[in-house]
């Protein structure tokens, strides 16, 4: 669970995330934060990793990737710990997992009967990534921007080397993945409007998103990533 | 097209020098690593060459189809100038992933202290 300055919402994600996994590990990757957020997850339970400086989310994220494999976890579920995700949807995630049916399992908002309605430059936004997306893999993913999933034992060893794409991270991911030959799917989950909070999709930064998005789009097939290649 | 005059040979020769000399001595010093130098020194060495050796540079401008020697060097000293902002990103870049990787060994080495000391 990668966090920066979450001190006020975190707590109840951790939570949740106890009573809906109470055998996992819980980790935060504290990702520089200024407020005390790393104690208020030790005072929850959860393990913490604490970033010397901010390096945004991607990089949180590989760190705990990092850690999981050092330490031998198997499966590992993301979620952003600003309460938009629910943690009782970390079981949903895992199970095609545990079930050998998926390597990675993505969080979608839009599958399902769930209400959430995203602003108009969003919803185009999320349009544009998920166009580029199907473009990439050949896969139509209901949503791509969507921080929340679980990856199974081989992705966690993928993600946690320079493969990963620490930049911008989300539907980045999910290209990466796809071409590296695991098979990806979507299970609907349950999410919120941010409770307050900086959200890392604000001001310019969407703008230079849709430019890595399409300069990924346009190297990914020239450069030589490594096919894990398991039954694409 | 007329050749350098005596007094902007000299002038242009010191000039070239002076640079070629100053990356030397920083590297000397040890205040420049050399795998930074190479660029700069071949720069340097490009000059003199074009000052001692006139017809080389008259050569190039006949050659990239520019009207005077002058507007050849212009090119030179953009292009250059270009090839040495591409060399520092290339050089940023990797140093971010380096800086990146090690805040990233940092962490985890610490966490792991944290839990054995309880």
């Amino acid at each position: 669970m990668p966090a920066f300055n979450e001190a006020a919402r975190i707590g109840r994600v951790l939570a949740g995330a106890r009573a809906a996994v109470p055998d996992a590990t819980i980790l935060v990757v504290d990702d520089g934060s200024s407020d005390d957020t790393a104690d208020v997850a030790r005072a929850a339970g959860a393990r913490v990793v604490r970033l010397p400086f901010n390096l945004g989310a991607g990089v949180a994220a590989q760190t705990g990737y990092k850690l999981a494999v050092r330490d031998g976890f198997d499966c590992v579920v993301q979620l952003d710990a600003d309460g938009q995700h629910e943690p009782a949807d970390i079981p949903t995630l895992l199970a095609p997992i545990v079930r050998g049916e998926a390597d990675v399992v993505i969080g979608s908002r839009f599958l399902g009967g769930v209400a959430y309605r995203p602003g108009i430059l969003r919803r185009a936004g999320m349009g544009l990534f998920r166009w580029l997306a199907w473009l990439m893999t050949g896969v139509r993913f209901s949503d791509v921007t969507s921080g929340f999933r679980a990856f199974g034992p081989d992705v966690v060893r993928f993600v946690a080397t320079e493969w990963y794409p620490t930049d911008y991270a989300d539907a980045d991911v999910l290209i990466t993945l796809r071409r590296a030959g695991f098979r990806l799917r979507e299970e609907p989950v349950r999410m919120y409007p941010r409770a307050g909070g900086r959200s890392m999709h604000a001001g310019l930064r969407p703008v230079y998103y849709v430019f890595k998005m399409l300069l990924s789009v346009a190297l990914a097939p020239l450069r030589n990533e490594p096919a894990i290649r398991k039954g694409v | 097209m007329p050749a350098l005059t005596p007094h902007q040979t000299v002038f242009a020769l010191v000039t070239s020098l002076l640079a070629f000399f100053l990356v030397l001595e920083l590297v000397r010093r040890r205040r420049l690593r050399e795998e930074y130098s190479w660029l700069w020194l071949l720069t340097a060495g490009a000059m003199v060459l074009l000052v001692v050796w006139y017809r080389l540079l008259l050569v190039i401008t006949h050659v990239v189809g520019a009207v005077t020697p002058l507007n050849t060097l212009l090119l030179c000293a953009v292009l250059f100038l270009f090839a040495i902002a591409v060399h520092y990103s290339v050089i940023i870049s990797r140093l971010t992933t380096q800086v990146k990787n090690l805040a990233q060994e940092l962490a985890l080495l610490s966490s792991r202290i944290d839990q054995r000391g309880g």
